[in-house]
């Protein structure tokens, strides 16, 4: 909501500047989002008449003009610009102004003649970006008078940022209303007379939907000047409240709105025939509007019509048809009010917002909805002349405003403070409520100009408004002192993050709509039915809610690897999207938490003492075993989309599939231009916080012993498979087998690798005897030999 | 005896002209050796009267002791020598860069979640978390925001679509992290409705939140962080000095204004917007909406299943992007979402 200041206090004038009302109005919860000067600082401009131009003896373009500043003597002037006439009145700068961009006036000599100041454009005012000729000003203009004051450039505009409860301060006297009780200064609300009908035609008005439409005002008009001119100061008013004057028709009803708070509209009345009806919707109704959009409209959105065809979507916008143009001489003015609910959200739908709807869709008010019509009809005469008919009523039941009930207790208890019942019956006097005492408290009746007092929280809400959010105190909260909970058996997110990070990981955060070509590529979907597609998404690749953190990190990668980065570490932690049958907070969607990692470039940061070794599966494996130790884990290789065939694992604890692992496909590669595969994982986030409560197991006393096997087996032989053999009835006293070698090449004959395990053997109660040691390695060895043809190794 | 003195100053000058300890013990046996110089002499003592034996004995002894001491001497003089040549021989340049791995780094809005959670934590307020593809009840109905309620379109929501390209009503991407409140509200009830007296809801949520817009200072997804309290005599004030403390804290710093702002939100009443300005540093004097807040609304405590008569509560909102932003002098929200290792490096 735009409107000027000086519009404002001729309605309730504050003593307060312009920045302490700019202050008190956003602390009162209409906050002022800009307050702008409407005119750049300048002096010494002013009416000044032409009164004779001549043309400039040495230069073809410029003319030397008197002029009558109101000083008595003329002055002469130098003037280029093509509009200067005689007769004209314009702004004058007299030597001494200083105009906008530090621009100083002064008595030249203009290629031989003198010249003692200059006649002004909109531009060189800074008023407006017109630089084409002269501001002509109207034939009345007082020659003499400071144009700052003829034109009221030192008003300034405000723009409130008003939330959706308050539309009682969508109007100039809803604002003065408020700064009234604010401030404690009487608003001087405008008075309206009503305006005697001197011609008797009439339409009849039908309310077939008298809830959406419980009150509709029609008053005909005839023989007006659509082509008079709109007063300057209305214009002006309009123009400073963001709203561009059109026709003085329009400009009446748009001033009214802005003045009252009440839309109207006007049809051209010879467009209509017979009544006028304020209903639903028909089927298959369709309107041509004023903005030459043709909409088709549901059963719930409310019409006028007259007895022949629809006219206007009620409360949103006219239509083409039936509205006033140049013209027009016979006017049907309509003040109405409708219902909120009537109205909210249908100009949505249509794709646009009107400054009706957004009123109607807020609240109305129907108490002054009379006023607005006796106004608009006094202005239309006052403008463009005219006859008025008498003002045809029809009303149903209008919204009951029942009154509400405020408990002092309450509202002490809910603000934390204590206010008494006098602070209270202070802040509704301001607001101007109509209240009665009740035992604890106070019975309210809102007035019908607020919509959003309906409960005792409204009432709370206006009191702590007017009593200032400011003046209530801030204690340190009391609460009650329980202990919270803290399972052992869970990892905290922060615990998980972090580990990531001292393992060299750059935490990111991406979007979680993604290119449907990712979810192809990383995650193998493509059918319609297992994508999530926004439907309105702001860009095409931000068009699918990802199932997979893979292709964001992907993307992050290919954008550092432009940017010369050299060793790539990425981790994010975030929910992915998948369609499912049932399951989750929401049905349809399963939203698990997962977190993915990417690793490229040095095994280790450059350095002196790193080498040159890339990182592989393994160290990201390591990475990856290292974060949920101490659980066993295993690695089984599958197929993946995303994932180099050969060298991509599923992850499973305790038998459950937990994530996957591997290199990227060299497919993905070459199509995302990465010289290097990475390796990338992605695990749920559920199992990483599963954690376990230590338990105790007896340290042994006794030495271990170790004993190293070294065996040959085939190539191909998954090593997972020969540490579960050695694990599955191990002698008791094993405590522990490891891989520590891992040999294929000279030595070692073709298809063929060989394999170090390092055994540690231990018992808690005694020393082991060399025998049963012996006898535990013969009983790994034999094993390996029987079931996988290993070879011992001297 | 001046050959007892002899061999003494023989053997001192033997030992003092070796340095290799196999030779030194090679140079020993001169002297102490089972032919040695005064193992002979001991060895002659037999033939000399008993008067005779006791002091040449007495001396030869002491020439014997003599001999030693000056030996061990040397000997520890080279082991010395050798030590010394070791430790200069393993000298490093201790100025070479460590062979260390490199530390990665949490992401600047993380960083900032983390803070909030621990400074809530240490007043009791748990963290609560909820779905992002969420249903419009919980979204707007919970929150007392019906259909066609005008503050619906103070958020752009983003909606889905079913597979056959239709737009799937009920499911949206949440706009806020206020349906986390309903949720938890609901499942509070749940638990504890049939107590005389239920315990407190201390919860703070964070997540990723969505609206369609997208500029230099929104992002289509951002961030949020949910507060809630409900408990018996939660009031406005406790909200006021709640987050008084937490921006204090937060900022580590008392050199700020707080102000509190009558808004309008439809899920709380009284609602306010909470600015803040600094009082030195670049952004000095201005005040920056930094959150929305209020008095839980009685028809959310209501829809919850909550009696609003018995119980009171408020709710706040954060944007941890802008308070990131603020609290390390970032200014462009877009660096958050485009996983610049330049830009987040500096957060590690």
């Amino acid at each position: 909501m735009k409107f000027s200041e000086s519009w404002l206090r001729t309605l309730v004038d504050p003593a307060l500047k312009s920045d302490e009302l700019s202050h008190c109005l956003t602390m009162a919860g209409l906050e002022v989002e800009s307050l702008e000067p409407v005119a750049p600082a300048f002096g010494n401009v002013v009416v000044a008449r032409v009164l004779e131009v001549v043309r400039h003896p040495d230069a073809d373009r410029l003319n030397v003009c008197q002029v009558d500043a109101g000083e008595g003597v003329p002055r002469q002037i130098v003037c280029g610009a093509p509009n200067v006439a005689v007769g004209l009145r314009v702004p004058c700068a007299l030597p001494g102004a200083e105009l906008p961009g530090d621009f100083r006036i002064k008595v030249a000599k203009v290629r031989g003649v003198e010249s003692s100041g200059m006649l002004c454009s909109a531009k060189e005012l800074g008023i407006a970006d017109d630089a084409s000729g002269l501001l002509v000003l109207p034939p009345d203009a007082p020659v003499g008078q400071p144009i700052r004051d003829y034109l009221d450039l030192d008003d300034r505009v405000f723009e409130l940022k008003l939330t959706p409860n308050r539309a009682d301060c969508l109007s100039l006297k809803g604002i003065a209303r408020e700064v009234g009780a604010i401030t404690g200064t009487p608003a001087r609300l405008p008075e309206v007379p009503a305006v005697p009908a001197t011609i008797a035609d009439v339409r009849a008005i039908v309310l077939d939907a008298p809830q959406a439409c419980p009150l509709y005002l029609g008053r005909i008009v005839k023989g007006v000047d659509a082509l008079a001119a709109t007063p300057e100061w209305m214009k002006r008013r309009l123009e400073r409240s963001g709203i561009r004057a059109i026709s003085a028709l329009v400009d009446i009803t748009n001033y009214v709105m802005l003045e009252l708070g009440q839309p109207l509209h006007a049809f051209d009345n010879t467009r209509l025939e017979g009544s006028i009806h304020a209903r639903m919707a028909r089927p298959d109704e369709k309107l041509l509007l004023l903005n030459e959009q043709t909409v088709p409209v549901a059963a719930d959105v409310l019409m006028i019509a007259d007895d022949a065809k629809a006219l206007a979507l009620a409360g949103i916008m006219g239509g083409e048809e039936s509205g006033i143009t140049l013209a027009t001489t016979e006017l049907f003015l309509e003040a109405a009010f409708f219902a909120p609910d009537a109205i909210s959200g249908r100009a949505r739908r249509f794709g646009f917002t009107s400054d009706a709807s957004h009123r109607f869709e807020r609240g109305v008010d129907f108490g002054a909805t009379r006023s607005a019509m006796e106004r608009a009809t006094r202005l239309i005469l006052d403008i463009c002349g005219g006859e008025a008919g008498p003002v045809v009523e029809a009303r149903a039941a209008l919204p009951l405003r029942p009154a509400v009930h405020l408990r002092t207790a309450r509202a002490e208890k809910v603000l934390g403070l204590k206010l008494g019942e006098e602070t209270i019956s202070r802040l509704f006097k301001g607001l101007a409520l109509d209240f009665n005492k009740t035992d604890e408290g106070f019975m309210v009746t809102p007035p019908s100009w607020r919509f959003d007092m309906e409960i005792e929280e409204d009432l709370i809400e206006e009191i702590a408004r007017l009593y200032g959010y400011d003046n209530i105190p801030a204690p340190a909260p009391r609460g009650s002192m329980d202990m919270m909970a803290r399972p052992e058996a869970q990892r905290p997110a922060p615990r998980i993050r972090q580990f990531l990070v001292d393992r060299g990981y750059q935490e990111v955060v991406n979007f979680a709509f993604v290119e449907a070509q990712w979810e192809a590529d990383f995650a193998g979907l493509v059918a319609e039915d297992d994508l999530i597609r926004l439907a309105n998404p702001i860009a095409s690749q931000m068009a699918v809610m990802r199932s997979t953190l893979l292709g964001g990190l992907i993307s992050n990668l290919v954008t550092n690897l432009r940017r010369k980065q050299e060793r790539v570490r990425l981790f994010e932690l975030g929910r992915t999207f998948r369609r499912v049958a049932t399951g989750g907070p929401v049905a349809g969607f399963a939203q698990p938490w997962r977190l993915a990692g990417l690793a490229w470039g040095g095994a280790l940061p450059e350095g002196w003492g790193s080498g040159s070794r890339r990182v592989d599966f393994y160290d990201v494996k390591g990475d990856i075993e290292a974060l949920l130790a101490p659980g066993a884990l295993r690695f089984e290789k599958i197929a993946h989309p995303a994932l180099h065939p050969g060298r991509a694992a599923r992850i499973l604890r305790d038998g459950v599939e937990i994530g996957c692992l591997g290199e990227l496909h060299p497919e993905w590669c070459q199509k995302y231009e990465l010289p290097q595969a990475p390796v990338v994982f992605e695990l749920d986030f559920a199992a990483l916080v599963e954690a376990r409560v230590p338990a105790f197991a007896e340290v042994s006393k006794f030495p271990p012993v170790v004993r190293d096997l070294a065996v040959v087996v085939a190539h191909d032989l998954p090593i997972q498979v020969l540490l579960d053999a050695l694990a599955t009835d191990k002698p008791d006293l094993v405590q522990d087998v490891r891989l520590f070698d891992v040999y294929a090449g000279k030595g070692v004959s073709e298809n063929k690798k060989s394999l170090a395990f390092r055994i540690v053997m231990q018992d808690t109660q005694r020393t082991l005897q060399d025998s049963e040691v012996d006898a535990a390695m013969q009983r790994l060895t034999a094993k390996l030999e029987r079931e996988f043809g290993a070879q011992l190794r001297a | 005896m001046d050959n007892l003195e002899h061999i003494v100053s023989e053997a001192r000058a033997a030992f003092a002209a070796t340095s290799d300890p196999d030779a030194l013990e090679q140079v020993k046996a001169r002297f102490l050796g089972k032919n040695g110089a005064l193992t002979e002499l001991l060895k002659g003592l037999g033939k000399l009267q008993p008067e005779e034996k006791k002091t040449a004995g007495a001396a030869i002894n002491r020439a014997k002791t003599a001999v030693e001491g000056a030996l061990n001497e040397r000997r520890e003089g080279i082991r010395k020598a050798a030590l010394a040549a070791r430790l200069a021989e393993e000298a490093l340049d201790v100025t070479l860069p460590g062979r260390a791995e490199a530390r990665g780094g949490l992401h600047p809005v993380t960083r900032t979640l983390e803070r909030i959670e621990s400074l809530f934590a240490s007043i009791g307020f748990e963290v609560a978390d909820g779905p992002e593809i969420e249903e419009d009840f919980f979204n707007f109905t919970a929150l007392n925001t019906p259909e066609d309620h005008p503050a619906r379109s103070m958020h752009d929501t983003f909606y889905l679509q079913n597979p056959d390209g239709s737009l799937a009503d009920k499911v949206l991407l949440r706009t806020h992290t206020s349906p986390i409140q309903a949720r938890y509200m609901q499942a509070h009830v749940a638990r504890y409705g049939q107590l005389e007296k239920m315990p407190e809801i201390r919860i703070i949520a964070p997540g990723r939140v969505y609206r369609v817009d997208s500029d230099a200072t929104h992002s289509p997804m951002f961030h949020q962080v949910e507060g809630l309290w409900v408990g018996e005599n939660v009031s406005f004030a406790d909200l006021k000095g709640v987050i008084a403390d937490f921006l204090k804290r937060f900022f580590e710093t008392d050199d700020l204004k707080v102000r509190f702002r009558p808004s309008f939100f439809p899920f709380t009443e009284p609602s306010a917007e909470i600015d803040v300005a600094f009082m030195s540093g670049a952004l000095e004097g201005r005040w920056l909406e930094i959150a929305g807040c209020g008095m839980v609304h009685p028809n959310v405590l209501k829809i919850a299943g909550i009696d609003p008569e018995k119980y009171t509560g408020f709710a706040f909102g954060f944007g941890p992007d802008r308070l990131t932003m603020l609290r390390y002098g970032v200014n462009d929200l877009r660096l958050f979402f485009e996983g610049d290792l330049r830009f987040l490096r500096q957060f590690a």
